[in-house]
C-alpha cells in the first residue's frame, strides 16, 4: 500500500523558562493510505503535539514530515496552509465550530477556501449524512455537543481529505453522544476511504483503529496493529 | 515536493463574504469599539464646516464689516498735507470721529460711558447701521438726533423719543441702535455706541485738549480695483501721519486671520477628543482580536492563508470604520448648527450655515484613516496567529518576534499624529510643542499610573481582606485594560480639569482685583481747570480721593539717536501713541528692580526716566538708553534710569512710562481720579452729577466692568467646555467600550468564583474594588499632571498664584472614581443575574 505519511527522527523541542523542554524526540513511523490509526498516550506524553506536526500545523525542531509526498519542513506556512486545505481534514475536542457561521457555512468554508463549485449542495448533502439538514441554518451555540460535533464531521469530510485528524473527538461528549459520533466517524471515513488519524485517551476507541502507536514521555513505546480492527 | 503544491483560489469577494459573516455576532460590539471616534470626527467636522462657512461668509461680507472701500484712521490730528490727501481720495466721502464719552439719560437720571461716534457722510456705503425704525439712520444726521445702543435703552428704561444730554447739548433719540457694521455683541455690551451728527460735536464741548479721538474717514470708489495698490504705494506716508488704512481685502485677512486662531483651537480640541478615540480604537481591535484568536486558528487549519486572515478582519475594520466616519460626519454636520449660536457673541459677520462638503470628506477619510490606521498592529498580528491555537494555545507567543510591518505601522501612526497637528497648527514648533507634549501627558500618565499602582502594591496591608487584595490584583492579570484605561481616563480628566483650574485663576485675578478696598469707580479726561471742583464733588459725596494722576499723551521720535524709519526691527516702538505720568514717588503697585529712581529734576538736568521693565524688553530699550520723546510737538529727550516691576492687577492706574516731577507740569494733560463708591444707587446719583458739571469727564463704573468681563469670561468658558465636553463623552465611551471587551475576561473569572461559592455581593465588591483602584489611579494621574500644568500656566503665563481649590478637586476625583466604578459594575451585574451553568456553557 501507498504510504501518506512519513515520520523520520521527528523531534520537538521547546524553550521553556531558559531551558530546553524535548516534548517529542526521534520519533519514526509511516502510515499507509486509507488505514485507521490511533496515537495514544497519558497526558503530557507528546500525542497532540504529534498530531499537530503531523497535520503541518507546526515544525519539527528536527526530522522530516511528509505529508503524500510533501516535505512539510520546507514549507512556509501558507504553503502548509495550502496542503492542508487539499488534503487534510480535522476534528476537534472542542468542537472549533466558527461561533458566527451557521451549520452549513461551516461546512463549506473548506470549500470555498479551494475555490470549488457547486458548494452549497456539497455541504447540505453531508450535513444530511450526519443527520443535521434540518438544522443547517442553526448558530453553533443553537445546537448541541453532540450536533456540534457532528457538524465538524461534516466539515472535516468536505473537502474529500486523503487524510483526516482526529483530536480527543469525543472528549467533550457523554457516552451515547459519543458512540454515536464515532460510528458516524468512522462509517464516513469507509465511505471517502480517508485516512484517518485519532489521538485519544480512550482504549476502547484506539482499539476499533486497525493501528495504535502508543506514545509516553515524548517516544514511542509500542507501535501495534489491534486486535480486532 | 513543493513543485507539486495544491493551488488555491480565493477570490476577493469570498474575503468580503466571510468578513460579513465573522462580524454578525459582533456588529453591535464593534460599533461601540468605533463610536470612541464618532465623537472625535463629529467635532472635527463641525469645526471644518463652521470655518468653512464663515470664511465664505467673510468674503461674502467683508465690504459690510468695513462699510465702505477703503477706511483711513488716525488717534493723530489732520495734518494739512494729510487733509490734501484725503480730499483727493475716493468719489464720496464720510468722516467720523470716536471717541468715549459719558451720557445722560434725562427720562430715568441714569448715565454711563459709551462709545461716540459722531457721523457726517453716507457711510456705510455697503452694507447698513440696523436700527429701530429701520430709516433711523438715514435721517439721524438731519437733526439734533442720535442713535443709541439697544441694550443701553433697555437698560436705563429709555424709548425711542425720548431725550439724552451729551455734552452741552441734548439730542432725541431717533432710533435704537441694533447692529453697527463690523460690528460684534461682545464688543457693544462692552463698549455701547452712540451715533451723533458730527456738525453738532463742537457745540457739545466735549473735545478739549488732550481728549482721546480717533478720527476716521470712510471712502467710496465706483471702481475700488485701485485701493489696495493705492495703500501699499502710500504705506510709509500713512505711517508717518499716523494713519491706518483698512480696505475689503485687509479686512477680509484681518478677520479671517483672528478667527483662525479660534478655529485652530477649536480644531485641536476636537483633535484631542478624537486622539482619546484613537487610543480606543487600538485598544478595542486588541481585544476584538484576542476573542477571535480560536475562530482565526481554526481557518487557518481549514487552509486560510495569513494574508487572508488578516484581510478578512481589515474589511470589518475598513466598513466599521466607514460607517463610524459616516455616523462622526452626520453628527458633526448637525452639530456645526450649534457653533455659531455658542459663538454669536464673538462673530462679526452673519453666519449662513450651509454642509461643507470639503469638511464631510474630511471627516470621513480621517475617520478611515484613523480606524484602520489604529487597528493595525492588532490586525497585522492576525497574521502571526499559528493554526496550532486551534488544538491547544501555543508555547511559543508568536507576537513576541519583531515585525518591522508593525513598527512601520506605530511610525505611520506617529508621522499621522504629527502631520495631522501641523495641519492645525501650520509651524513646525508649534506643532512639535503639541505632539510632544501630547506624548509627555500620555507617559507621564503611565509612569504615574504605574507609581500609584506601586505604591498600592506596597502599602496595601497583605493581610487585608480577600476581596481587596482580588480586586488590586485584578489590574495586573493578562490582556488587562489598565494602561489604555488609566491613559484615556486620566487625559479627559486632566484636559477637563485643567480647563477648569485656568478658568478658576482668570477669574481669581478680576475678583481679586475688584476686593472692597480697592476702587471701583474711574474719571478719566479731567481738565487742568477741571481738578480741584472735583475733587470738591467728590468729597461732597463723602466719597474718598484714591488715586490721582496726570496723563499725558506722547509719542517715541528717537531711540539712542534712530528714527522709527532706521529702526526697521523696532516699529512697534514708534507706532503706538504712550500715555505716560509724572510723579516724586513709587506707588504700592511700583518696584525698582533695576537702575535708580529719581522722583524729581531741577529745569534743565538729564530728564532720567523709568520703564515697566517688560514695556522695556518689548521696545528693545536698557537702562542709561535714550529715548526722544514727541509730547504733541515739543520734543523731549530722556534716559532711562530705572526699570520697576509693575503689579498691572491692582486697580489703580498703572503707567509703562514714569516721568519724574519737573518736567511735564506745562505739557497738555487729562487727570485721571479713581474711587470707591458703596452702592450702586450712590454711583448713579454721583455720575449723573459729574456728567451734569462735566460733560467731559468719563466716568468708568469698574463694578460694571467687572461684571461684563465675567460675563464674557463665562461665554469663553462655555465655548471651552463645548468643546472638552467632546474629549469628556469620548472617555466616557472609550471606558464603557473597554470595560465591555474586557467582560469575557472577567465573566469566567466571576462565574469560577461564583462556583466556588462566593455571593453575589463578593463578586459585585471584587469588580467594584478593582474599578475603583483604576478610577483612582486615572484620575489621580490626570489630577495631578493638571495641577501641575495649571500652576506653569499660573506662574509663567498669566503671573498668578495657584492653589488648586480643594473642594472641586475632589468633586473632579470621585465624579470620575464614581463614573468609572458605576460602568464596571453594571457591566458585571447582568452576568452574576444568570446561573453560572448557563454562562460557563455558552462562553465554552
Amino acid at each position: 500500500m501507498e504510504s501518506i505519511l512519513n515520520i523520520r527522527n521527528v523531534s520537538k523541542i521547546y524553550q521553556s523558562a531558559g531551558r530546553e523542554l524535548t516534548v517529542l524526540d526521534q520519533i519514526n513511523f509511516t502510515i499507509e493510505a486509507g488505514s485507521t490509526v490511533a496515537i495514544t498516550g497519558p497526558s503530557g506524553s507528546g500525542k497532540t503535539t504529534l498530531l499537530g506536526l503531523c497535520a503541518g500545523l507546526d515544525r519539527a525542531s528536527q526530522g522530516t514530515v511528509e505529508l503524500k509526498g510533501i516535505a512539510l519542513e520546507k514549507l512556509n506556512e501558507d504553503e502548509r496552509a495550502a496542503v492542508r486545505n487539499q488534503y487534510v481534514g480535522f476534528i476537534f475536542q472542542n468542537f472549533q465550530l466558527l461561533p458566527t457561521l451557521t451549520a452549513l457555512e461551516n461546512v463549506m468554508v473548506p470549500l470555498e477556501l479551494r475555490g470549488a463549485k457547486n458548494i452549497k449542495a456539497q455541504a447540505m448533502e453531508l450535513l444530511e449524512k450526519v443527520g443535521l439538514a434540518d438544522r443547517s441554518h442553526h448558530y453553533p451555540i443553537q445546537l448541541s455537543g453532540g450536533e456540534q460535533q457532528r457538524v465538524s464531521l461534516a466539515r472535516a469530510f468536505s473537502n474529500q481529505p486523503a487524510i483526516l485528524f482526529a483530536d480527543e473527538p469525543t472528549g467533550n461528549l457523554d457516552a451515547e453522544t459519543s458512540e454515536k459520533v464515532i460510528k458516524l466517524l468512522f462509517d464516513l471515513n469507509k465511505d471517502f476511504g480517508t485516512t484517518l488519524v485519532i489521538v485519544t485517551h480512550d482504549l476502547e476507541l484506539a482499539a476499533r483503529t486497525s493501528r495504535t502507536i502508543k506514545i509516553k514521555g515524548g517516544v514511542i513505546i509500542s507501535d501495534e496493529n489491534s486486535t480486532y480492527a | 515536493m513543493p513543485n507539486h503544491l495544491p493551488k488555491q483560489n480565493i477570490s476577493f469577494l469570498w474575503l468580503f463574504k466571510m468578513a460579513w459573516r465573522d462580524s454578525r455576532k459582533n456588529r453591535s460590539r464593534l460599533l461601540l469599539f468605533i463610536s470612541s471616534i464618532v465623537l472625535g470626527i463629529a467635532a472635527l467636522v463641525a469645526v471644518y464646516s463652521f470655518k468653512d462657512n464663515l470664511q465664505r461668509d467673510i468674503d461674502a461680507q467683508a465690504k459690510e464689516l468695513t462699510g465702505a472701500d477703503l477706511v483711513l484712521d488716525s488717534r493723530k490730528g489732520v495734518s494739512k498735507a494729510m487733509q490734501k490727501v484725503i480730499d483727493s481720495l475716493g468719489n464720496e466721502r464720510s468722516q467720523e470721529k470716536t471717541f468715549a464719552s459719558m451720557i445722560y439719560f434725562e427720562q430715568s437720571g441714569g448715565s454711563r460711558l459709551v462709545q461716540m461716534k459722531a457721523l457726517e457722510g453716507n457711510y456705510p456705503y455697503y452694507g447698513t447701521i440696523e436700527t429701530v425704525p429701520a430709516n433711523a439712520a438715514s435721517h439721524f444726521q438731519e437733526g439734533r438726533t442720535a442713535l443709541v445702543d439697544q441694550t443701553l435703552m433697555l437698560q436705563f428704561n429709555t424709548k425711542v423719543g425720548d431725550s439724552v444730554q451729551i455734552g452741552d447739548l441734548k439730542f432725541k433719540i431717533l432710533g435704537s441702535l441694533i447692529k453697527a457694521p463690523g460690528q460684534n455683541g461682545i464688543a457693544s455690551s462692552v463698549a455701547p455706541v452712540v451715533y451723533l451728527p458730527l456738525k453738532y460735536l463742537e457745540k457739545t464741548n466735549l473735545i478739549k485738549t488732550g481728549s482721546r479721538i480717533n478720527n476716521k474717514f470712510y471712502f467710496r470708489y465706483d471702481d475700488p480695483s485701485g485701493v489696495d495698490e493705492w495703500v501699499k504705494k502710500n504705506e510709509v506716508k500713512l505711517e508717518k501721519e499716523g494713519f491706518d488704512a483698512d480696505t475689503v481685502e485687509s479686512r477680509k485677512e484681518q478677520t479671517g486671520r483672528s478667527f483662525k486662531d479660534v478655529n485652530r483651537f477649536l480644531a485641536l480640541s476636537g483633535f484631542i477628543a478624537l486622539l482619546l478615540g484613537c487610543v480606543g480604537v487600538g485598544s478595542a481591535i486588541h481585544v476584538y482580536i484576542q476573542e477571535k484568536l480560536s475562530a482565526i486558528a481554526t481557518l487557518r487549519c481549514l487552509g486560510l492563508k495569513s494574508r487572508h486572515a488578516f484581510l478578512i478582519y481589515l474589511i470589518q475594520i475598513f466598513f466599521i470604520g466607514l460607517i463610524a466616519a459616516t455616523f462622526g460626519v452626520i453628527l458633526g454636520t448637525g452639530i456645526q448648527f450649534l457653533l455659531p449660536l455658542v459663538l454669536k457673541d464673538f462673530l462679526p459677520v452673519e453666519i449662513t450655515m450651509q454642509i461643507s462638503w470639503s469638511a464631510v470628506g474630511q471627516g470621513l477619510l480621517l475617520g478611515l484613516i484613523i480606524s484602520v490606521l489604529f487597528a493595525l498592529p492588532s490586525l497585522l498580528s492576525v497574521r502571526k496567529i499559528s493554526p496550532l491555537n486551534a488544538i491547544r494555545l501555543s508555547f511559543e507567543k508568536s507576537g513576541s518576534k519583531f515585525d518591522p510591518l508593525t513598527w512601520m505601522v506605530y511610525v505611520l501612526m506617529a508621522a499621522f499624529v504629527v502631520g495631522f497637528t501641523h495641519l492645525q497648527m501650520k509651524t513646525w514648533v508649534q506643532t512639535l510643542a503639541f505632539t510632544i507634549s501630547i506624548g509627555i501627558a500620555f507617559l507621564l500618565l503611565i509612569i504615574l499610573s504605574k507609581l500609584l499602582m506601586f505604591l498600592v502594591k506596597v502599602l496595601l496591608p497583605k493581610s487585608s481582606s480577600y476581596l481587596w487584595r482580588q480586586g488590586f490584583a485584578n489590574l495586573d492579570r493578562p490582556n488587562n485594560q489598565t494602561l489604555m484605561l488609566t491613559v484615556s481616563i486620566g487625559l479627559s480628566t486632566l484636559f477637563i480639569s485643567t480647563l477648569f483650574f485656568v478658568q478658576g485663576i482668570l477669574m481669581s485675578r478680576v475678583t481679586l482685583s475688584s476686593g472692597s478696598n480697592q476702587p471701583n469707580m474711574v474719571m478719566f479726561d479731567i481738565q487742568k481747570t477741571q481738578k480741584e471742583r472735583i475733587d470738591s464733588l467728590t468729597k461732597s459725596f463723602k466719597l474718598p480721593l484714591m488715586n490721582q494722576v496726570p496723563v499725558i499723551t506722547m509719542r517715541i521720535e528717537e531711540i539712542n539717536g534712530k528714527k522709527a524709519s532706521a529702526d526697521t526691527n523696532n516699529r512697534r516702538a514708534y507706532r503706538n501713541e504712550i500715555r505716560a505720568t509724572y510723579q516724586d514717588s513709587l506707588t504700592a503697585a511700583e518696584k525698582i528692580v533695576d537702575g535708580k529712581w529719581i522722583g524729581k529734576i531741577k529745569p534743565k538736568e538729564t530728564v532720567y526716566i523709568s520703564l515697566d521693565q517688560r514695556y522695556a524688553d518689548q521696545i528693545n530699550v536698557g537702562l542709561n538708553d535714550k529715548i526722544l520723546f514727541n509730547v504733541q510737538g515739543m520734543m523731549i529727550p530722556t534716559v532711562v534710569g530705572s526699570l520697576r516691576e509693575v503689579n498691572w492687577s491692582r486697580m489703580q492706574t498703572n503707567f509703562r512710562v514714569v516721568f519724574p516731577a519737573g518736567v511735564l507740569e506745562e505739557a497738555p494733560q487729562f487727570h485721571v481720579l479713581m474711587t470707591r463708591v458703596p452702592n450702586s444707587e450712590l454711583s448713579a446719583k454721583f455720575q449723573g452729577e459729574v456728567v451734569k458739571n462735566f460733560p467731559n469727564v468719563s466716568v468708568v463704573d469698574l463694578d460694571l466692568v467687572l461684571k461684563l468681563l465675567d460675563e464674557i469670561l463665562d461665554k469663553i468658558g462655555f465655548v471651552i467646555q463645548f468643546m472638552a465636553g467632546f474629549s469628556m463623552v469620548t472617555g466616557w465611551i472609550v471606558l464603557v467600550s473597554a470595560v465591555l471587551t474586557s467582560k469575557n475576561q472577567r465573566t469566567k473569572e466571576s462565574i469560577l468564583l461564583r462556583t466556588m461559592g462566593a455571593s453575589k455581593k463578593q463578586i459585585l465588591a471584587i469588580n467594584a474594588i478593582e474599578y475603583f483602584f483604576l478610577g483612582a489611579f486615572a484620575a489621580g494621574a490626570g489630577l495631578i499632571l493638571a495641577i501641575g500644568g495649571s500652576w506653569a500656566l499660573a506662574k509663567f503665563s498669566f503671573d498668578a498664584a495657584f492653589i488648586p481649590p480643594f473642594l472641586p478637586t475632589m468633586g473632579l476625583f470621585f465624579s470620575v472614581v464614581l463614573i468609572v466604578v458605576i460602568t464596571g459594575v453594571l457591566s458585571t451585574r447582568s452576568i452574576l443575574n444568570q446561573p453560572p451553568l448557563k454562562i460557563l456553557r455558552t462562553e465554552g
